[in-house]
């Protein structure tokens, strides 16, 4: 006899429905391990929780760091097998369900790497298990540890005598804590880890059959859709039943304070319903005016933070002679995910379980627990792969409807977005304003460097218990993290640059210690966090590509100034070896000359060719990426073509060298879309850019350039993050490159042929009166 | 109104009860248990629901099934299995050429029926071919070169 639903839920893995011939069939698709659920698998600090031996000696590994198609899933499988001694086959990777694997938090920042590939979490409870496998073949070959090797999970000793790892242990727990002190393999006797490992979800994805939540079915479920309000602050008003009272199919038209939706029988049904749904609103305040958005952002009450401040460096700018300052403006960008937002949600009267492509499994729980009044026990998250998110898109918000929904009915309910509920109520990516002041010593180094940065927030993530910090809580009637403008205090403790609003160059001095990598000891860095008319939330690079695109077009700005050459310029103000290190990786690769070339000041017409350069220290501590950008700019339509890309990246020791470079190419195309045509625009009620006719993306058909990567394996480092490297710098570089092709410097993003052909106007005028051409130094840089 | 609906989908005949004005994605995904054709925008914006209808690459998510009629429907599950995958996702497999996968049905399936017209079509013309296809993962490279390749190997 078929088990029942509940049955399945409470005994396997993911529930999906999997269609037959014709008729339904339940499949577990992933099994849990071999014991189940039980309370260690909640204990970070407890080896059961993250591993277990089965019965013929495969590895079962839990994680709380989940695949979203950047390739982290097959990297902790490769680094389950390298720890463990077995081939990838025999490892099986649990992702993201509250009721098997550790709470890991959120799956973002460019943090798997860091918590998971080096001392701490899934590489430490690998170690630790190998440890003590080979201490119990210790005990039962009667030879020390040390003599036994193991290979294909079967531990040999000298004389040939072996003991495989589910005779040791079989369907048993460890019963262990995680031991600190075990040792991880060296990276020098890696076999799985650091090899170029295709990834493993790739045969279901070029065929169709993967399990995206936009696929999973549950018995008996319904479709919701939703009535968003025409803008933001909109209150509702009034819905009138009766103008959907025909539509077959219909089960339910749920409200919840301003959160109104349908819940039918069919995608179709609930579609219809939604559209003909009578509700009268409120209409919300009016909004700043777009034009000039980024003066407004300037005006607003702030929050500010100052990362660094060494009182010279405004005293020493006010008496300087020829201080340079620029301001950079970077618009709100969006995620925009090409599938819109989906989850699934089967709530009774007293247990949820939702299939969520959340990043945040665990936060997503606490939330639900406390919008559906459930005991946080009751409430299960199982993360199910979405369209590629690139930080917090409509997951964990879809995530909340399709709960209120399903509990409104008692049914289960799938939810997916329209494009336009996804587009217009994401949590964007911050508009971002910077102003730089500074001024050269008479040696032509940088004297003082003073920055600061107006950065648009509004929400967040949801966290553990802020729901209101995403559209669909903030509807319910939550509200969003409060707001209050605070004076910045001085800098204490350590340098903290997680945003990037510490350039590179900076010597970055706080409390006596200078860990900012740089040389420059004049400087100040100030950020002022201003309310947002929209909600915000991380978008790749939150911040620091927005704080890179200033920092690192405004050292090409100064290197300018100075007659300098823009590697040599950079290399002169930094310090830290490893940045240096990407740069010159960078340079050699791309065959970089010392700009020899005079600007072409006087050509008015046809297409010109430019080298950019860009670097960044990723948080400060995760990652170093020096980018170089070829591109090529129609002086008379203002278009900008880049052409060749050539990227070096220092992430450590790296695990997937292929994921790797899949993660630089993909951020060096989405930072040049991002460059070049992406922007979020509004009227005076609400955001305009609802669908990809009015959101700018490039297709495949545009021609894009070469992407070279190198990869600077430092295998005695700290693994990294890298899915954010690359991405950072290229609006800096294609910037720096646009400069180079034609003299213009483009400050606002994205670089559209208008504002192209203004700065060229503009550009000309100023060069006309100033005859300002220059000739670069000729000497050809020394790399390594 | 629900209505009896003759579809022939990846080879099979099925016969489905539905408002004949329902998308042919809807159908696909809710009655027949179709994971590989994916809802992006349903404005025929993405390219993310593409099926091959007749020889021609529809989206799916503004096609109303009654107007499929006898015309055979191909989706990228029909072209291949993981065991036995199709010679062009062979290549994709093979390029690594993905991040999240989402718009793989637009990709592969719209190569592949311009590559079916013309074997001989060039990079330029297959990148025309592939002007509604978005990928937001910005696989792009990766995919033109798995193209690529399996247009050569299908010449040669």
């Amino acid at each position: 006899m078929m088990p029942s639903r509940r049955d399945f839920l409470r005994t396997s893995g993911v529930l999906v429905v999997a269609f037959g011939t014709g008729s339904l069939t339940l499949l577990r698709v992933s099994a849990q391990g071999p014991f189940g659920t039980h309370p260690s698998h909640i204990d970070p600090d407890k080896l059961d929780s993250w591993l277990a031996v089965d019965t013929d000696g495969n590895i079962t590994a839990y994680t709380g760091k989940c695949d979203f198609g950047q390739g982290i899933l097959t990297a902790q499988t490769q680094l389950v097998a390298e720890e463990l001694c077995v081939p990838m086959s025999r490892v099986k990777l649990i992702q993201c369900d509250t009721d098997h694997t550790p709470d890991q938090g959120t799956t973002s920042g460019s943090q798997s790497t860091p918590a998971n590939f080096n001392d701490e979490n899934l590489a430490l409870a690998a170690a630790t298990a190998r440890e003590a496998l080979m201490s119990m073949a210790s005990a039962r070959l009667g030879e020390a540890a040390e003599q036994l090797t193991a290979a294909d999970g079967v531990i040999t000793n000298k004389s040939g005598r072996s003991v495989k790892y589910e005779e040791l242990i079989v369907n048993k727990q460890f019963h262990i804590p995680l031991n600190p002190k075990a040792k991880r393999k060296p990276v020098t006797e890696w076999k799985v880890l650091g090899k170029p490992v295709p990834s493993l979800d790739r045969p279901a994805l070029m065929t169709g059959r993967f399990q995206f939540v936009q696929s999973v079915r549950v018995p008996g479920m319904l479709h919701g859709r939703l009535v968003r309000p025409p803008n933001m602050g909109a209150t509702l008003v009034r819905v009138d039943e009766s103008s959907v009272s025909g539509i077959s199919g219909l089960v339910k038209v749920v409200v919840r304070k301003n959160f109104v939706g349908v819940v039918a029988e069919t995608q179709q049904q609930a579609i219809t319903a939604a559209r003909r749904l009578a509700v009268q609103w409120n209409v919300g305040p009016e909004l700043p005016v777009q034009s000039n958005f980024f003066d407004y952002l300037e005006r607003q009450p702030s929050h500010d933070t100052l990362s660094v401040d060494s009182g010279a460096a405004r005293a020493k700018l006010a008496v300087a002679s020829g201080m340079l300052s620029a301001r950079y403006a970077y618009p709100y960008q969006m995620h925009g995910s090409i599938g819109s937002s989906c989850a699934v949600a089967d709530v009774n009267a007293s247990h949820a379980t939702v299939w969520s492509a959340t990043q945040s499994v665990y936060p997503t729980r606490s939330v639900l627990s406390k919008i559906l009044g459930l005991s946080i026990d009751n409430v299960r998250v199982i993360f199910a792969r979405g369209a590629g998110c690139y930080g917090l898109n409509g997951a964990d918000a879809a995530s909340f409807d399709a709960a209120v929904l399903s509990q409104a009915v008692g049914k289960p309910v799938r939810l997916q977005f329209s494009r336009e509920d996804e587009m217009k109520w994401e949590n964007l990516g911050a508009a971002c304003v910077v102003e730089h002041r500074a001024a050269l010593d008479p040696d032509g180094t940088i004297a003082a460097w003073d920055r600061e940065n107006w950065i648009a927030s509004l929400g967040n993530r949801p966290g553990y218990d802020r729901p209101g910090n995403v559209i669909s809580g903030f509807l319910m009637g939550y509200e969003p993290e409060p707001f209050s403008p605070e004076h910045a205090s001085a800098p204490k403790g350590k340098l903290r640059n997680n945003s990037n609003a510490v350039p590179p160059y900076f010597a970055g001095c706080v409390g006596g210690e200078c860990q900012g990598g740089g040389r420059i000891r004049s400087e100040r860095s100030l950020t002022h966090t201003v309310r947002s008319p929209f909600f915000t939330g991380p978008l790749r690079s939150p911040a620091r590509i927005q704080n890179t695109f200033a920092n690192e077009c405004f050292m090409d700005e100064l290197c300018e100034r100075a007659k300098d050459d823009p590697l040599s310029f950079r290399l002169k103000h930094i310090e830290d070896p490893r940045l240096a290190g990407v740069l010159k990786a960078a340079a050699q690769a791309a065959s970089w000359q010392a700009r020899a070339a005079e600007i072409a000041s006087n050509t008015q017409t046809g297409t010109v060719s430019g080298l950019g350069l860009a670097c960044v220290n990723y948080e400060g501590d995760n990652g170093y990426a020096a980018l170089i950008a070829q591109v090529e700019v129609n002086l008379d339509t203002g278009v900008v073509r880049p052409v060749r890309f050539v990227v070096a990246i220092d992430c450590g020791p790296v695990s997937n060298p292929d994921g790797l470079r899949n993660q630089s190419e993909g951020g060096i195309l989405q930072g040049m879309s991002r460059s070049l045509v992406e922007e979020v625009t509004w009227d005076e009620k609400r955001i305009t850019s609802v669908n990809w006719a009015t959101y700018k993306t490039l297709y495949l058909d545009y021609e894009m350039p070469s992407v070279d990567t190198v990869i600077v394996d430092t295998k005695d480092g700290r693994a990294m993050g890298a899915g954010e490297l690359s991405i950072t710098i290229t609006p800096a570089a294609i910037g720096n490159a646009i400069f180079d092709a034609t003299g213009a410097r483009l400050r606002t993003l994205p670089f559209t042929p208008e504002r192209v052909l203004a700065a060229l106007t503009e550009w000309r005028e100023r060069s006309t009166r100033l005859t300002r051409v220059w000739k670069r130094p000729t000497l050809a840089i020394q790399v390594q | 109104m629900l209505k009896q609906i003759q579809l022939k989908v990846d080879g099979q005949q099925r016969t489905v009860a539905v408002d004949p004005e329902t998308p042919l994605l809807f159908v696909l995904n809710d009655e027949l248990g179709l994971h590989g054709p994916k809802f992006g925008c349903g404005m025929a914006q993405c390219g993310s629901c593409s099926v091959i209808v007749h020889g021609q690459v529809v989206r799916s998510c503004v096609m109303p099934v009654s107007a499929v009629g006898e015309w055979e429907v191909t989706t990228i599950e029909g072209l291949g299995t993981p065991e036995h995958p199709h010679p062009l996702q062979q290549s994709f497999i093979e390029q690594g050429a993905a991040q999240c996968g989402y718009c793989l049905s637009g990709v592969i399936l719209t190569a592949k029926v311009a590559l079916d017209a013309n074997p001989h079509a060039s990079e330029r013309e297959l990148r025309d071919a592939l002007g509604g296809v978005m990928c937001r993962c910005f696989a792009h490279l990766r995919m033109m070169r798995a193209i690529l390749k399996y247009a050569e190997a299908k010449r040669a």
